[in-house]
């Protein structure tokens, strides 16, 4: 499958990829409304992580062993075994942490309710993750990867 | 559920028979809070299609109870209808709770609280119920307890122990839970249990309160045992398996006896950190237990890795994870790491011992703790970057990179 991969190197510590998975996964799809009018408020699912001088992104792996989807108490994370995509269903979720409390790279995040979980979705409705797209650097690529 | 998955991806061909006693097994326990407090409905509650029977196919004998076991027959005895034989058997009958004997507990309104048969009794008294004492302040306890309040009952929750979640929390983060379980109207005792259940003046087979270890009297409709779980594992009384307070199971999940596997809240398994085996009834580990089960019953060798004492916990709006070791009694043979933020009502603790992460308790901000659980897991020494372990923004930048490489490349 194709996934994001991140090149630390390359990567300034800027926070658009924050922006723009804010913005994508937002109703507006408007980066002002997203933003300041929106609720709930849309949250990145990508991490930018930052020590200094290290900086990277990082998102959801789509692991083949995914620990979320073994630890998911309610059945809200699956793993589609067609695109190898570990999917959430937020309308399932019931908010109890325990994939936040599993992921070894801290990469599902509390939505802005409070009440469940959200995470990288790798854009499946558009061509290429928004985050990747609009990387001003080229730290971030998706390709595939076995 | 996890076993018949992992057995479907290696033999597609092979009978598999199911014996549950209830209906619908593939429902999510944890989940039987939400249903009481109306926040899920059982279509929600379900972790899998209602065709997965079909689509993994499963000869399923729902609403059949599994009697005894012959081993050397292999034959499984139901309560109805012929016995069922087998090739390979995994016992995966789970916990029962634990119901001490307390003097007037025969009453009807003295109820558990595990299964959706107790949900859904516990559901059909709240429409006169209006008050209630929980008996034991662990997950169950409190979740119970949150679905109570959710429906407008007064609460009071017993606690034998000085304080609640003991068995998951420290006194501080345990503190500040209570508080906001107070704050929601519940009533805490701790240090207290239940001695007697009394009845109501005017109809004593109904359930009109509690009476303390000190003699107090607290007056309430309902009383439900939440003290906890043990195994349910009188399936293989009068047989040679080997068990302890549960069936004890090497890493493949296999028993004593060969092509007999257990699983789940039944089995007693292996635990990372302490190294030994013990129980831990907790839904992921049961899950992933029952996986590595399935792929060894199927012929595919699969090693369980193991688990440790992990919980989080969302009840009251108070989001803590806890992991490892939380609470110990010698204090000084750990270094302890504890942040501490009154006004944003923050906590993190970590412990450690020889620069390596055994146990972890985050109240409030519990993001990115599964870095932490990894750390843990593979015994990483920290020593280098220590320091950062409780800064606010903890994350894998944090880490040297060969460490970052490795969990990055962990797929």
């Amino acid at each position: 499958m194709k996934k994001i991969l991140a090149k630390e190197q390359l990567c300034m510590g800027c926070g658009l990829c924050e922006v723009y998975c804010t913005v994508a996964h937002s109703k507006t799809k408007d980066i002002i409304k997203a933003y300041t009018r929106e609720q709930p408020r849309p949250t990145s699912r990508v991490n930018l992580e930052i020590h200094k001088p290290v900086s990277f992104a990082i998102q959801c792996r789509h692991c083949e062993d995914a620990p979320c989807v073994i630890a998911c108490l309610s059945g809200a994370m699956t793993k589609d075994e067609e695109s190898g995509l570990v999917v959430h269903d937020s309308e399932r979720c019931i908010g109890c942490w325990t994939c936040i409390m599993v992921c070894p790279y801290g990469a599902i995040i509390m939505d802005s309710s409070g009440k469940a979980v959200s995470k990288c979705d790798l854009c499946s409705d558009l061509d290429e993750p928004a985050c990747v797209s609009n990387c001003p650097n080229n730290a971030l690529i998706y390709k595939e990867v076995k | 559920m996890g076993a018949i998955e992992a057995i479907r991806e290696v033999d597609k061909v092979g009978a598999i028979t199911l014996v549950s006693e209830e209906e619908c097994p593939y429902y999510s326990r944890p989940m039987i809070s939400e249903l009481v407090s109306g926040k899920a409905n059982f279509d929600k509650m379900k972790c899998r299609e209602d065709t997965f029977w079909k689509s993994h196919n499963v000869n399923a004998l729902t609403g059949y109870k599994a009697i005894s076991v012959n081993m050397s027959q292999k034959l499984v005895k139901l309560d109805k209808g012929d016995p069922v034989n087998f090739d390979k058997l995994l016992i995966a009958t789970g916990g029962k709770p634990f119901v001490p004997i307390i003097e007037g507990a025969n009453r009807k309104d003295v109820l558990t609280f595990t299964t959706l048969s107790d949900a859904k009794l516990l559901d059909s008294k709240l429409k006169t119920a209006k008050s209630a004492v929980v008996i034991g302040a662990g997950l169950i306890g409190v979740s119970v307890t949150e679905a109570l309040v959710d429906r407008g009952l007064k609460v009071t929750m017993v606690e034998l122990k000085d304080f609640i979640l003991n068995l998951i929390l420290d006194e501080h983060s345990s503190e500040m839970i209570q508080n906001v379980i107070t704050e929601a109207g519940v009533t805490i005792v701790t240090g207290q249990t239940v001695k007697k259940i009394i009845g109501k003046p005017e109809n004593s087979q109904l359930v009109g309160g509690v009476i303390l270890t000190n003699g107090d009297q607290i007056n309430c409709d309902l009383v439900i045992v939440a003290i906890g779980v043990i195994p349910r594992k009188d399936l293989v009384a009068n047989t040679s398996v080997k068990t302890n307070r549960g069936i004890l199971v090497d890493k493949t999940m296999s028993t004593n006896i060969s092509d007999v596997y257990a699983s789940g809240d039944v089995a007693e398994a292996y635990d990372f950190l302490i190294k030994e085996n013990r129980l831990l009834p907790l839904w992921p580990l049961a899950h992933l237990e029952g996986k590595i089960a399935g792929y060894n019953m199927a012929g595919k060798k699969a090693l369980y890795e193991g688990g440790t004492a992990m919980s989080s916990l969302k009840y009251f709006d108070m989001p803590i994870i806890s992991f490892g070791i939380t609470n110990p009694k010698e204090k000084d043979q750990y270094e302890i790491l504890v942040e501490c933020d009154q006004e944003k009502k923050i906590y993190k603790k970590i412990l450690l011992t020889n620069n390596v992460i055994v146990g972890l308790t985050f109240v409030n901000d519990i993001k990115k703790t599964g870095i932490f659980f990894h750390l843990l897991k593979n015994a990483v020494n920290v020593k280098k970057f220590k320091s950062s372990l409780l800064s606010e923004n903890f994350g894998l930048a944090n880490l040297p990179p060969s460490l970052r490489k490795k969990i990055y490349e962990r797929q």
